[in-house]
């Protein structure tokens, strides 16, 4: 087989191409319903692979809306690996600029919540930091303090209440209208084996976004926004969901 | 070195729905496989569970993705995170496919077939040659379940099979529904394709359900599906293998509409039975 024959064969797999030549049936028969059979399978599964990843969207726009969603993706960012847990990292951004979703404008920051949960189940395991060991710090010296967040933590925003329309559709709540529009944030981390998604303050989510991204806990308390900013719910919020394996003093 | 340390006896594809009632009980299972790419993040519930069921199981690690037959270099980090795997789990039995899943860098997620000619021949040995030591120890390679031929292809597929055993040392892996699927997609006998293939080399053995469809002129067209029970036809050429080669280590290999565990249970039950006649034979 030369790799043009390979190619051949591949390319008409995401493009609906006739077989290539060069296939054969015992009984003449030409090869169309049998080279769909690997069509199908490749477009199946990997439809499939993104559906168990964003059944929170799949359930949204429907079942043969995300199947069509989904194979344009797949045509435009096909895999690049054999790994497929993790493959639809640039599903959302894609969604976002698919124009027949358009009007569900939603629907993007809702899949970037699924990817965050995925990335969470599949990242290393860590130990959370045990909140003992700040009790140890000379108060005054707590604001130089670094904190490594864990390998599964993700902090998203929206302007759109994506949190409650995830846990509608993945049945953490039940369905219900919404009684106001307003943006939501999330703090997304597995300390042990369960995701966790804890809706944050827009605050509190400005704070630990800077936390995780190496600033030192003064800077990001100051930095965070907001009067109302209250420093010790935040750190209450860091230690009891466990979205930091350790500190350093800076 | 040998190719596969799997207990002769029956063996289910692990799927997470069924964690918690195979951990129940012990089970009458000789060993569990997994796909390996489910189990290349980095922790979380995979290991755990895998781990978990490594302490009082045989492991079977089957890879879906590397590609072996296709006529580009191998996928050096792949081949590297299956080692990492290995290293980890210390399965009986590493097997991959006698197919191509990879092009150009794209991963297609399907196991296409290759013609079967000198060339891809020289090409899978290599490939296999670089797998075996790469990994350490020797694999097992599947007979695939195809739905079309290459008019380019001049070896019979048992040859090409036996021929790639001998030259690399691997061990292969009798899929006996791709054996059905295939002949009757090609309109030969299944039985004469038993009869053809070395099953001396055979280490394993996976049986799986099908479904059916036709071709653009109305012939059966079988689909390797993996959502039914195994069919009579299957069982009756698994007993047939059975007669040729003693007890071997037999998947039930459920991946699609999978059932509840009692279910695929007793589908294991059934296999093992007839493993179980097997040996008696053996012995008398």
């Amino acid at each position: 087989m030369s790799q043009t024959m390979q190619s051949a064969f591949a390319a008409g797999l995401f493009d609906a191409h006739p077989p290539p030549p060069g296939l054969a049936a015992w009984n003449k028969a030409t090869p169309r319903r049998r080279y769909a059979v690997y069509s199908n399978n490749v477009e199946t599964s990997l439809t499939g692979a993104l559906a168990a990843r964003f059944p929170a969207a799949e359930r949204i726009v429907g079942a043969d809306f995300f199947r069509a969603m989904a194979g344009a993706f797949i045509r435009a960012c096909p895999p690049r690996s054999p790994v497929l847990l993790a493959y639809g990292d640039a599903f959302p951004d894609f969604a976002a600029r698919f124009e027949p979703a358009r009007d569900v404008v939603y629907l993007a920051d809702v899949m970037r919540l699924e990817f965050a949960r995925g990335q969470a189940y599949h990242a290393a395991d860590a130990l959370s930091l045990d909140p003992d060991k700040l009790a140890g710090i000379d108060p005054h010296r707590l604001g130089e303090l670094i904190f490594v967040p864990h390998p599964s933590l993700s902090i998203l925003s929206s302007l759109h209440p994506f949190h409650t329309i995830w846990a509608m559709n993945t049945g953490e709540r039940p369905l219900a209208d919404l009684e106001h529009w307003d943006g939501e944030h999330v703090l997304v981390v597995r300390p042990r084996l369960i995701v966790d998604v804890i809706p944050l303050p827009g605050d509190c989510a400005n704070f630990l976004r800077r936390l995780a991204a190496g600033s030192m806990l003064g800077e990001a308390a100051a930095l965070a926004g907001g009067e109302d900013f209250d420093l010790s719910h935040a750190l209450a919020i860091l230690l009891r969901s466990g979205a930091f394996t350790t500190f350093r003093e800076g | 070195m040998i190719a596969s340390s799997l207990p002769s006896r029956v063996g289910i594809g692990f799927k997470p729905e069924h964690f918690a009632d195979i951990l129940a009980e012990p089970q009458p299972v000789g060993f569990f496989e997994v796909h390996a790419e489910n189990y290349m993040g980095d922790g979380g519930v995979p290991h755990a569970q895998l781990a978990r069921l490594r302490e009082d199981y045989a492991l079977s690690i089957h890879g879906v993705g590397l590609s072996i037959g296709s006529m580009q270099a191998l996928d050096r980090p792949h081949l590297s995170r299956l080692k990492t795997l290995c290293d980890r789990y210390q399965p009986e039995s590493f097997s991959e496919h006698l197919a191509w899943s990879t092009h150009d860098g794209v991963f297609l997620n399907d196991l296409l077939p290759l013609p079967y000619t000198r060339e891809t021949l020289d090409r899978v040995c290599d490939h296999i040659d670089t797998v075996q030591a790469v990994l350490g120890h020797r694999m097992l390679l599947e007979n695939p379940a195809t739905y079309l031929l290459f008019a380019e292809s001049t070896i019979e597929e048992t040859a090409f099979l036996a021929e790639i055993a001998r030259r690399t040392g691997c061990g292969l892996l009798l899929d006996v529904n791709n054996v059905f699927v295939a002949a009757t997609n090609h309109n030969i006998d299944p039985h004469d394709y038993i009869a053809r293939f070395p099953l001396e080399a055979v280490c394993e053995i996976h049986l799986g359900g099908h479904s059916e469809t036709v071709d653009d002129l109305g012939a059966p067209l079988l689909v390797d599906s993996h959502d039914t029970p195994v069919k009579d036809p299957v069982w009756a050429l698994y007993r047939t293998v059975l007669q040729n080669t003693g007890p071997i280590a037999s998947l039930i290999e459920w991946d699609n509409d999978v059932p509840a565990w009692p279910v695929l249970r007793e589908e294991a039950s059934a296999a093992q039975r007839l493993l179980d006649a097997a040996a008696r034979k053996r012995v008398a």
